[in-house]
């Protein structure tokens, strides 16, 4: 079986790529990136596996963190949280967990399995449940297809575990993971419930790690050569160029806990003259220009710095940022109309249907896929020079 | 302070600018060469302004410094001190230990072992463990035998309670006596990893904050100045020499902040946009309230990312030293002839085409000889000073508030480059004494206190909260210098946090007094 070992450096691309696939929302890969890399540096590895490669039977449990942003900038990991639901889950299901896997690739969660995978050995899943950010535990193509509501898991840093046993709906999960997650200081690690490796290759949005490489190599590299960040992801990643100009006028308040508001972009260069007006909640959800829609949820909304490629969160908005706007078409298994009740335009209030852009093309997975070498000695090389630090 | 004399002095990389004012009267301006002690070059500049005026030392009430000194110290790996960094945190936060993302050879100078230790509280102020005071004096005892004579201490939510890093430090005076202590709390924001480090690099400048406060003093002596010394904070405010000792890294980010400072001052603007034109660069910022807008993301020093609040300035290559190519289309900086402008310009007598020459042959500024510029191509010079100006607008453009015109102030020597109204402004104002805003910022700089803290309205109410804040922030400021009676309230500013429960707000107070006199 074809596997990609993780270098530093492609942790540095797969954060900046999740970044963008946060269309605005899903909180900075950055402090995900050093823990990420500081497992690397003890000699560990973390192994990527293709969807279509996992056994049918096995198991596979989603990762990430759960929580206030402002939290967790504060109280960080300790590092064994993953650990702890995993091993709480393992001992409830009565089986041990084969391989891990995001739920959402979008933001800081992309990388958040990648930890306890290196600790524990497992291999992550090249794929996730969104294809971007959401704000709601269960807006995953995995929800939508049915995963179960139980168990989930929640740790924190101090060695507090809670399981849910039983829940009624994934909105009553979500309502009881939240609770959890106040009496635990407000940051946690969860896990919903264990998915046979038959269930994620249907179910889950392949190669999605792949494409946030890809997305992050492509704007280094155009970086590197000084040339266009924006045209390279267009050329390479696919998607439309909606607009590039510059903000002229950005709305925000705080309301039940999410982030609500628009903002207004005026082209520049070869779109001046033009205007586009976008609607935020928590992430990008719908584009407009004199009166029409452009690009709307599920679609990928995504901002960057002209200049830079840099992804654009919702917060970092001001007057007068240079950044252009992609929409990258959703996933196939996003567009259904059993997954549109979840998260098309309707699930966030509109009074619209969804009418897509572009056609979706699965992200094929990175070059890098390789046959495990034979001999085992370069592996415990590695190990033997990482455990100096 | 009516009536008090005071000379403010700003140290920039080239020249040393010093300003002597009476209350609000400028009364002389002098440029000197910056020396590579920085205290030569001060007392030259002093001395020199001093004597434009026919004063003495003793006359002067007060004298304010700007410098980046220590932000040199810390590019250049120059004169740091090994730190003990001490994380009360519990089982909390161990995935990324302290300077897990410094360079590694600005971290090989600093670290002088890091102890992970009990402590530290949740955003509601509930503890996550005891504070370890067996595990702090060990810390202590291995800090002793490895001479370290610095420790930066940093809990979880120290900035919601900040008991524990108190009694941290009290436990390490008592275990390591004479040691420099930096707490994260009253140096840096909400952030754990990024307050640490902004505690870290002000524990490793505590020596050379000490020896530099001391060479100012001693060349205070020999100048026969007997007044107070302050040297300016990244935010434009003063603190006093003894503070500086104690927090040398607020002095990190001080350089553009004096010259928007100046700007203000000189106008009586309050909020405008500021061009800063030098010789190399342009810095462009935005005044609100009369002081510097701040950035939203922390300044990155010396490639350590910390979450200090600096001025949001946009900086690229257009000054006065400009060169200016012809060759393959017309092209402006960013490379500049720098120091040696007054040789290599043409209008001096050299052989380099700059963008100064372009302004004299235009005839916006008198210097050299302007007949040598009389071969300059008439429409050349036209497309140059438009190529500055659209340069220029483009960058304000970006760094503007909003789309409506705002006032404008061009300060720096540089500044003469522009011609006319900018576009996206509703005035362009170049003031009397432009060329030394900085010196000048310096001189009326005020003294401020500064609180962040997450507050839980659990139990009382939101009047008490902000009050207690502003209260603390006033102490801060009466700390570092300030007159009492004076003190009034800059900024307020309160955010709800997403996803919290307990009603928790995040509460940042500023005041701001003037010296005492």
């Amino acid at each position: 079986m074809k596997t990609w070992t993780l270098t530093e450096s492609d942790i540095d691309r797969i954060a900046l790529g999740a970044g963008i696939l946060g269309t605005g929302g899903g909180g900075n890969p950055y402090l995900g990136s050093l823990m990420t890399k500081a497992q690397l540096r003890l000699g560990r590895t973390i192994r990527m596996i293709r969807p279509a490669d996992l056994d049918p039977g096995a198991q596979v449990l989603a990762l990430g963190g759960i929580g206030a942003p402002t939290v967790g900038i504060e109280k960080m990991e300790e590092g064994d949280e993953g650990v702890r639901v995993l091993r709480a889950i393992e001992k409830f299901a009565g089986r041990p967990v084969d391989a891990v896997i995001a739920d959402e690739i979008g933001g800081s969660n992309g990388l958040a399995p990648m930890i306890t995978a290196a600790k524990l050995g497992l291999p992550v899943v090249d794929a996730d449940g969104m294809g971007r950010a959401f704000p709601e535990v269960q807006m995953t193509t995995f929800f939508i297809h049915g995963q179960a509501s139980q168990p989930a898991a929640l740790a924190d840093a101090l060695g507090n575990v809670l399981i849910v046993t039983a829940a009624t709906s994934p909105e009553m999960l979500e309502t009881l993971m939240r609770a959890g997650t106040v009496a635990m200081g407000c940051t946690a690690h969860m896990s919903t419930a264990p998915m046979t490796g038959d269930f994620v290759r249907r179910y889950g949005v392949p190669h999605t790690v792949s494409q946030a490489w890809t997305l992050g190599d492509t704007v280094m590299a155009a970086r590197a050569a000084k040339t266009d960040p924006v045209a390279a992801i267009l050329r390479r990643a696919g998607g439309t160029s909606l607009l590039h100009g510059k903000v002229t006028d950005i709305a925000r308040r705080i309301d039940t806990g999410f982030v609500r508001g628009n903002l207004t972009v005026t082209g520049l260069e070869d779109c001046a003259g033009r205007s586009l007006t976008i609607d935020i909640q928590n992430e990008y959800l719908v584009a407009r220009e004199a009166g029409s829609i452009l690009a709307m949820v599920p679609d990928l909304i995504c901002i960057c710095d002209s200049e830079t490629g840099r992804p654009v969160t919702t917060e970092e908005l001001r007057y007068g940022l240079r950044i252009s706007v992609i929409a990258i078409p959703a996933p196939a298994l996003l567009r259904s109309a059993k997954a549109l009740r979840s998260v098309g335009p309707r699930a966030f209030g509109y009074d619209f249907d969804f009418v897509p852009l572009g056609v979706p093309t699965e992200a094929p997975p990175v070059a890098a896929y390789q046959e495990p070498e034979p001999a085992k000695t370069s592996t415990q090389r590695h190990v033997q020079s990482g455990g100096l630090s | 302070m009516t009536g008090l004399l005071r000379i403010g002095v700003d140290v920039g990389g080239t020249n040393t600018d010093a300003a002597l004012l009476r209350g609000t009267e400028v009364l002389a301006t002098v440029k000197t060469a910056t020396t590579a002690d920085v205290t030569g070059g001060v007392a030259a500049a002093i001395r020199a302004v001093l004597a434009a005026e026919g004063m003495t030392g003793t006359a002067v009430g007060a004298v304010m410094i700007g410098t980046t000194h220590f932000l040199n110290a810390l590019v250049e790996r120059r004169h740091l001190q090994r730190t003990g960094v001490l994380r009360l945190c519990g089982r909390a936060t161990r995935a990324l230990p302290p300077m897990i993302d410094w360079p590694d050879d600005l971290r090989g100078l600093i670290d002088g072992g890091a102890f992970l230790v009990d402590g530290g509280v949740n955003y509601d102020g509930a503890p996550i463990a005891p504070l370890g005071h067996k595990a702090i004096r060990e810390a202590c005892r291995t800090w002793r035998a490895a001479g370290i004579g610095a420790v930066a201490i940093c809990s979880v939510f120290a900035l919601v309670d900040a008991r524990m890093e108190e009694d941290a430090a009290a436990i390490v005076a008592e275990e390591l006596p004479g040691a420099a202590i930096s707490l994260s709390h009253r140096i840096g924001r909400t952030g754990l990893l990024q307050r640490e480090s902004a505690a870290i690099l002000n524990a490793s400048l505590h020596r050379i904050g000490q020896e530099t406060v001391a060479a100012f003093r001693a060349a205070f002596a020999g100048l026969g100045l007997t007044c107070p010394l302050y040297l300016t904070q990244n935010d434009g405010t003063l603190m006093s020499a003894d503070y500086a000792e104690r927090f040398p890294v607020f002095t990190i980010a001080s350089g553009p902040t004096n010259s928007m400072r100046g700007a203000a001052f000189l106008t009586g603007l309050s909020d405008a946009a500021v061009i800063d034109i030098g010789g190399t660069t342009t810095d462009i910022g935005v005044l609100v309230g009369g002081f510097p807008r701040s950035r939203s993301e922390g300044a990155v020093i010396a490639g350590v990312r910390t979450n200090f609040r600096v001025p949001d300035v946009f900086s690229f290559g257009l000054g006065g030293g400009s060169l200016v190519r012809l060759d393959g289309g017309l092209r402006i900086g960013p490379d500049s002839v720098g120091f040696h402008l007054p040789h290599k310009a043409i209008c001096f007598g050299g052989d380099t085409l700059t963008a100064t020459d372009i302004a004299v042959a235009a005839g916006l500024v008198t210097l050299g000889d302007p007949s040598r510029l009389k071969q300059l191509d008439a429409g050349m010079v036209r497309a140059a000073l438009a190529r500055m100006k659209a340069d220029v607008e483009a960058v304000l453009d970006q760094m503007k508030p909003g789309p409506e015109p705002i006032p404008t102030v061009l300060v720096g020597g540089g500044s003469v480059l522009i011609d006319g109204l900018l576009d996206g402004t509703s005035q362009s104002l170049r003031p009397d004494h432009f060329g030394s805003a900085n010196a000048i910022g310096a001189a009326i700089a005020q003294v401020s206190g500064e609180v962040d803290s997450v507050v839980s309205l659990e139990g009382r109410s939101r009047e008490a909260a902000l009050e207690g804040v502003v209260a603390e922030a006033r102490r801060r400021a009466v700390e570092a210098g300030a007159a009492e009676a004076t003190v009034t309230l800059a900024e307020i500013d309160e955010t709800p946090l997403s996803y919290l429960p307990g009603n928790a707000i995040r509460i940042t107070a500023k005041v701001v007094g003037e010296l005492v006199a």
